[in-house]
């Protein structure tokens, strides 16, 4: 006797769909439990442990907050870019280069006052970042090259190229050797929410999803971004300038991951430090795609993955555990959300052949 | 020392740094000509290398570290495997949660094994061979695995185009509905096609943690998987020249540790990013060449198949 699963489209897809991050989230977590346990680790207990020490205080949630800012800042831009197809990967990189832009302004201009200096600053991010995602863009443009691997090869080149600066020509030159540039003047650190550590990368992430939305679904090249996304070769015979769009879409993309890069230089550490980031670029990956690629969701969504990365810290200071553990987390959520997304629209079916269906 | 045993070590090096990358790129070469695309084999690599490890520490048996590597890869794929081809999720997406996924839990579950010793594969000589003037250097002073490889680059290029599998295959990668309506079984081609690329990246990853050095370092394929895919479009979907990739980028790597040895002037952080460079510049050579004799990518890449819709 043999089995077959097959799909069937439902008629109408089912409602829970905008449950779906959270579902997928609630499904990872019991997956990601027996990883725990294989570890000899108490699932309950190491849980508990992240979502008190994300969510369950001021503090905690003030820092879950820290920790969405780059989230939101580069899932922006991810998922702007996977809006037209365009798979950039390279958020990471293009986070790093924001961060090495605003940190080249900050330590060659540091007698500027803050209101000349900090504008400064963001926009060398936003070039930086931008002048980083353009060129993966037109390799593809004009060359057809595959933006998946060039992206990634591009995060490598980024870090080590930041690495260098750090251990090399940047290091300061009063910090022991260590691999961070000197801090930044005063003037270039970004505005604090009193008590916490939420500083304004905040308002420029929560400015960005608005103008994001604006752009995607009140303009133009908005318009075209969709159409190309929905169907490519419709939106060549329509005319659309496609090579136009995947350059400005990757200015933008690249640009939100610098900023996201700037947020994190000049909002905490205060100054550029090796290990700036613990993957960043890559969860930004899954909050675009968690969000359903919607700039509002992918501020919903941010703060959930912020607040796992906190967890997952405090994983690491209460029980001892390796923080890839949010790795592990970060990979099932996107796994179960990818399965459920199909099984929204369509119904699995365990066939026996040559019998009746039996629905599972 | 002298120049030219320089260069023969060097040769004999990129072989070495290019066996782990031809074994992941065979494999995702299989995914890839079935019409699968698997973001995953840096996460794969990672798994197989973290088993291969564990596996061989505590046995003190290389071989069946590799083979609990290589099985390990086949689970990881297996994931990607159903998410794609049964329930049709995005194959991009799909693949780069296996990735995550496979750093994460080799990154986990790896903490107790880092900087603990576990023998490994000797370097083995092979006799006659190994005696030859040049070539003896270059490709028989090697570890059994390297050896492993050589019968496989002829074995799938005869596989793919010499036998009605590799027809079966090569069909529903470009047309799954004519190899459907020939009666051939697509979804089942595509497993095994994905799964063998498991097995294939996880046995590539224990060559870096059991041959290349004997150690597990935490993220130790250090974007290898990528490049991988990389000698994939660069080879064109062809198991020899895909072989011919690897060995040259592993010629890169080779002279680049080389240089660092040596000490020339430039800084290590720079040296250390020529193979990203490097593979960017060698897929822009190849992408010219493959829209200029019109051979491209496998037709049903990355697209699920449905039989009517």
């Amino acid at each position: 006797m043999t089995l077959s699963l097959s799909l069937e489209k439902r008629l109408e897809p089912t409602p829970w769909v905008p449950l779906l991050p959270a579902l997928s989230v609630a499904l990872a977590l019991p997956a990601g439990g027996v990883v725990l346990a294989i570890a000899g680790t108490n699932p309950w207990e190491a849980y508990k442990e992240m979502a008190l020490g994300a969510f369950g205080s001021l503090y905690g949630l003030s820092e879950t907050v820290v920790k969405a800012i780059p989230l939101l800042l580069a899932g922006l831009g991810v998922a702007l870019a996977f809006r037209m197809l365009f798979w950039n990967i390279g958020a990471e990189g293009q986070l790093h280069l924001g961060a090495l832009g605003a940190t080249w302004v900050a330590l060659n201009a540091p007698d500027l006052p803050a209101p000349l200096l900090q504008p400064l600053m963001i926009l060398a991010a936003f070039f930086a970042g931008a002048a980083w995602g353009l060129i993966p863009a037109t390799l593809k443009v004009y060359a057809g090259l595959n933006e998946i691997i060039t992206t990634l090869m591009m995060n490598y080149i980024a870090i080590l190229w930041m690495d260098f600066l750090v251990y090399g020509p940047w290091k300061d030159p009063h910090g022991f050797g260590f691999p961070f540039t000197a801090p930044f003047p005063p003037a270039a650190r970004l505005l604090k929410l009193p008590g916490s550590r939420i500083h304004l990368g905040l308002a420029l992430g929560l400015a960005a999803a608005g103008l994001l939305a604006v752009l995607l679904w009140r303009t133009r090249v908005g318009y075209e971004i969709r159409i190309i996304g929905l169907n490519p070769r419709a939106a060549r015979y329509a005319g659309m300038n496609i090579p136009k769009v995947t350059l400005l879409v990757l200015a933008l993309s690249g640009g939100l991951a610098g900023l996201a890069g700037l947020s994190e230089v000049a909002g905490i550490q205060g100054r550029l430090k090796h290990g700036l980031s613990p993957g960043y670029g890559y969860t930004a990956i899954i909050v675009a795609w968690l969000a359903r690629l919607n700039p509002w969701a992918v501020v919903g969504v941010s703060v959930l993955l912020g607040g796992l990365l906190v967890g997952g810290d405090m994983l690491q200071i209460a029980m001892g555990l390796p923080v890839t553990m949010t790795y592990i987390l970060q990979g099932l959520i996107l796994f179960f959300v990818l399965g459920m997304e199909v099984l929204s629209g369509y119904r699995l079916i365990l066939r026996r052949r040559g019998s009746s269906r039996a629905k599972t | 020392m002298e120049l030219w045993p320089l260069i023969l070590l060097t040769l004999a090096a990129a072989v070495r740094a290019g066996t782990p990358i031809l074994f992941a790129a065979l494999g995702e070469l299989m995914a890839e000509r079935s019409g699968v695309l698997n973001l995953g084999v840096e996460g794969m690599m990672l798994v197989g290398a973290l088993v291969g490890f564990m596996t061989t520490q505590k046995t003190g048996e290389p071989w069946l570290g590799l083979l609990a590597a290589g099985l390990a890869g086949t689970m990881v794929s297996l994931i990607h495997a159903f998410l794609t081809i049964t329930l049709r999720a995005n194959q991009v997406v799909s693949g780069l949660a296996l990735t995550i996924f496979g750093t994460g839990v080799s990154g986990f579950l790896g903490k107790p094994y880092i900087g603990v010793p576990a023998e490994g594969f000797p370097p083995t000589r092979v006799s006659v061979f190994g005696d030859l003037p040049l070539v003896g250097t270059i490709f028989f002073q090697h570890d059994p695995m390297v050896y492993l490889t050589y019968p496989l680059i002829p074995l799938f290029w005869f596989l793919l185009y010499r036998t009605r599998p590799g027809l079966n295959v090569r069909a529903v990668g470009e047309s799954p509905e004519s190899a459907d309506a020939m009666g051939v079984g697509v979804a089942l081609t595509r497993y095994l096609c994905v799964l063998a690329g498991g097995l294939l990246a996880g046995l590539g990853g224990a060559y870096l943690s059991l041959a290349y050095t004997h150690m597990w370092i935490e993220n130790m394929t250090a974007g290898r998987g990528w490049i991988a895919l990389a000698i994939v479009i660069f080879g064109t979907w062809d198991p020899v020249r895909v072989a011919l990739g690897a060995y040259l980028f592993g010629g890169v790597q080779a002279l680049q540790l080389r240089l660092q040895a040596l000490g020339v002037g430039l800084p290590t952080y720079l040296l250390m990013m020529t193979p990203y460079v490097f593979t960017v510049l060698v897929l822009v050579v190849a992408t010219r060449e493959t829209v200029r004799r019109r051979i491209g990518a496998p037709a049903a890449l990355g697209i699920p198949y449905a039989r009517g819709e």
